[in-house]
């Protein structure tokens, strides 16, 4: 699922980084798709649906159906029972969303979720951009051996990773322990050092994103600006804070919702790492905890009310992304 | 972005609750043809090849007796069977007319549909009577039979001959003995657990709680009534959750483990103890313990007594979909004759769910004798209520026994919520 959102970020952006380093102007009207329709909507008339509809049938099918099945769901009494006909169907109104935020588990999971979502994505972009200046400084072999690596951990199918990542850390025959004289401690015995393990995998795999994507923006920046930035003396940390982070606000931004987005969504890391959710479910978090209520329990209709929670949650980041975009898109 | 459309579709969506989500039709079907092919799902087993070849002598006698018949036979792995199974509920037309099932699950399937009710045939088949009570309750529901046993499992205590000898130690007889002998073997072992335990390992950890009078629920069917909290189930958790220490099973490493992973242990030589079941006796076998150890049933509280254990196994039912009723409750009871089971039992080492069967087992091979001893000193099964799955695979009772362990709660707070998670099950699915 998030393995084609990235690219079509980075697409995105990468239109984005091309237009910061040219003069203003140029090639904007074709990029945003409001303003022609602003002004040229009556001689357009069919044309742009047509153009849509593949794209539009697709979506339908694909988002807008599962979507309203998810939301029919949540009304509905439905398990196992309802669904082989074992039982009748029955309407239950906001029944599962009450049983939901009466659970206290629920807050619990929903807590740890967002605080563990947020620590990854402040890390994410610290390492990302950190290795993007970096990336900037060094010569063209070490540069190139740094891009394959990162596009390596990108290219590793997130269970493979984690596998690799639970066995370096292994108590009995990961090299971690070895080499740290740890003997036989266990990462995944505490809770915090369980999610930070799982922090370690999904940064390492989610940082190259940022990385190159980031890069891609400071390689826009016009030279002279940062000429004039060290001719003033300015340390690194100086030309980040003051001239590149400003410039690349937009990129920032973008690669920041995009992270929030697929870091609050992490499945498969604490699902492989943690064992389904960590001793006594305490590595648990929503979309892990949704799966189990779901399909480990067969409680489908409690399932799709906790997915609808997210899917509201998670509009509501989009939302705020979409308002800074467009924001943003008249300031540039 | 199409944010507006979309966001009135799915409200729109929600408003019509006139159409509910889809449910699949699984009334019984009327058919009953007397020819045709019979679909047959069975677990596929380490070591698949012996059961494959009783079950094809069956199925070619049963072909000869009836013309016209084919029996089409699949076997499914156990780690998939979960999906399987909804699907083969969901979808009647790819499902199959016969299957073996954990008997756990016998009161869950019987909620969902799935199961045909064949009581009048199981009381009139001749060799029934001589099925385990224990064996037979977990076919039924609501005084109505699912199904037949097909084998039944039992665990007992595991434990390397070579490291008592060399301790100077004497097989433990009560439950108080156990832990001191585990303690003893690691202090004197490190590089060995004393007796693994596994803080998801439910079915190990139970016969700890009936040992000391305590129940999972009380009640009958419709009305169970959660009893983990007792006083009694109590002092079982108790004296299960501590063995979760540095001086037998550290928690950092034991707290996660399940019922396999505490056999691997065993038969990789790491532990002194294990309870393991009668089916666990070729993993132990291909180990490297091979030859150094011996199977006693578990000791329960007083010195002499056997602590109760679980009685799992599987069954075979009948689907209610099926359009060949007459045909496949027949080859249902040719696949759970005695004959049958008697020669799983010398290919696989399948325990027999009929008594004189079993008898006959053990005394042609001595390994059977602490499991049958287990058997006849009396077993426990889980509440036979639908609600059993869900609570089973919500995870409750390896929850608490995890919290116990890591110390997030003591065993009060523990069982309390355990009870509270476990009646809510009850109520909501009977």
């Amino acid at each position: 699922m998030t393995a084609p959102a990235r690219p079509e970020g980075a697409g995105r952006l990468g239109v984005r980084a091309d237009r910061g380093s040219r003069p203003r102007g140029g090639s904007r009207t074709s990029n945003t798709a409001p303003r022609p329709h602003r002004y040229r909507s009556s001689r357009q008339g069919k044309a742009p649906w047509l153009y849509l509809a593949p794209a539009l049938v697709v979506l339908g099918g694909l988002l807008v159906y599962p979507i309203y099945q998810l939301g029919l769901i949540s009304f509905f009494q439905y398990t196992q029972a309802q669904v082989s006909g074992g039982e009748p169907t029955t309407f239950k109104g906001f029944g599962n969303y009450t049983d939901l935020f009466s659970d206290s588990q629920f807050w619990q999971v929903l807590v740890a979720t967002v605080v563990f979502a947020a620590a990854c994505v402040v890390s994410t972009l610290a390492v990302g951009c950190a290795l993007a200046v970096l990336l900037t400084h060094i010569r063209a072999v070490p540069r190139l051996a740094l891009m394959l690596a990162a596009l390596g951990a990108w290219a590793t199918p997130a269970i493979t990773g984690s596998t690799v990542w639970l066995f370096l850390f292994d108590p009995d025959f990961g090299p971690v322990n070895r080499v740290l004289g740890l003997g036989d401690h266990s990462w995944t015995y505490g809770r915090y050092s369980a999610f930070f393990l799982v922090l370690l995998e999904v940064v390492w795999c989610s940082f190259p994103f940022v990385m190159v994507t980031v890069y891609a923006g400071i390689r826009a920046v016009p030279g002279e600006v940062l000429e004039a930035a060290a001719l003033d003396g300015a340390s690194q940390w100086r030309v980040w804070r003051s001239v590149l982070a400003p410039m690349l606000r937009p990129i920032l931004t973008v690669v920041t919702i995009q992270s929030v987005i697929w870091d609050f969504k992490v499945f498969t890391q604490i699902y492989v790492m943690t064992n389904g959710g960590g001793i006594a479910g305490q590595n648990l978090v929503l979309n892990v905890y949704a799966y189990q209520q779901a399909f480990g329990s067969s409680q489908y209709g409690l399932g799709s009310a906790i997915g609808v929670v997210m899917l509201l949650i998670l509009l509501a980041v989009t939302l705020v992304y979409l308002r800074l975009l467009r924001r943003q898109g008249e300031e540039l | 972005m199409k944010l507006a459309p979309r966001l009135a579709v799915l409200l729109a969506a929600v408003v019509v609750t006139a159409c509910a989500p889809q449910t699949s039709d699984n009334s019984s079907s009327d058919k009953d043809d007397q020819s045709g092919t019979l679909r047959v799902w069975l677990f596929q087993e380490v070591g698949n090849k012996p059961k494959e070849k009783v079950v094809d002598s069956v199925v070619a006698a049963f072909e000869k007796a009836h013309k016209d018949t084919k029996v089409d036979v699949e076997y499914i792995p156990v780690e998939t069977r979960a999906q399987r199974v909804k699907a083969a509920f969901n979808d009647p037309k790819s499902a199959p007319d016969l299957m073996e099932f954990g008997n756990t699950d016998t009161a869950g399937y019987v909620k969902d549909g799935g199961l045909l009710d064949v009581t009048k045939e199981f009381g009139a088949w001749s060799e029934s009577k001589d099925t385990d009570p224990t064996a037979k309750q977990s076919v039924t529901v609501d005084g109505k039979i699912y199904g037949t046993p097909f084998y039944v499992g039992v665990r007992a205590l595991y434990y390397r001959t070579d490291v008592f000898k060399a301790l100077g130690l004497d097989v433990p007889k009560n439950m108080a003995e156990l832990a001191a002998t585990a303690r003893t073997i690691r202090a004197a072992r490190p590089d060995l657990y004393g007796l693994v335990v596994g803080g998801a390992y439910m079915y190990g950890a139970m016969p700890f709680v009936w040992a000391n009078g305590g129940e999972l629920a009380t009640g009958k069917s419709g009305s169970y009534a959660s009893a983990i909290d007792s006083a009694a189930a109590q002092k079982g958790i108790k004296a299960y959750t501590s063995l979760f220490t540095d001086d037998n099973c550290p928690a950092a490493k034991c707290a996660s483990m399940g019922g396999n992973d505490t056999i691997t242990a065993f038969a990789a030589g790491k532990a002194g103890m294990a309870i393991g079941g009668d089916f666990s006796h070729t993993a132990v076998e291909a180990g490297k313990v091979k030859g150094e150890y011996a199977v006693v049933p578990l000791p329960g509280v007083k010195s002499g007594s056997i602590a109760p254990a679980f009685a799992g196994g599987n069954n075979i039912g009948v689907l209610k979909s099926t359009s060949h009723r007459t045909l496949a409750v027949d080859l249902m009871e040719q696949l759970a004759s005695k004959k049958t089971q008697a020669s799983l039992f010398d290919a696989m080492g399948f325990l027999p769910t009929f008594a004189d069967v079993r008898q006959q087992a053990a005394a042609k091979e001595p390994y059977v004798k602490p499991f049958a001893q287990t058997l006849a000193a009396g077993t426990k099964f889980v509440p036979a209520s639908p609600a059993w799955s869900q609570i089973d695979s919500s995870l409750v009772l390896p929850t608490m026994f995890q919290e116990i362990i890591s110390g997030k709660k003591d065993v009060a707070a523990a069982s309390k919520d355990a009870a509270k998670k476990m009646d809510q099950a009850f109520g909501s699915a009977g």
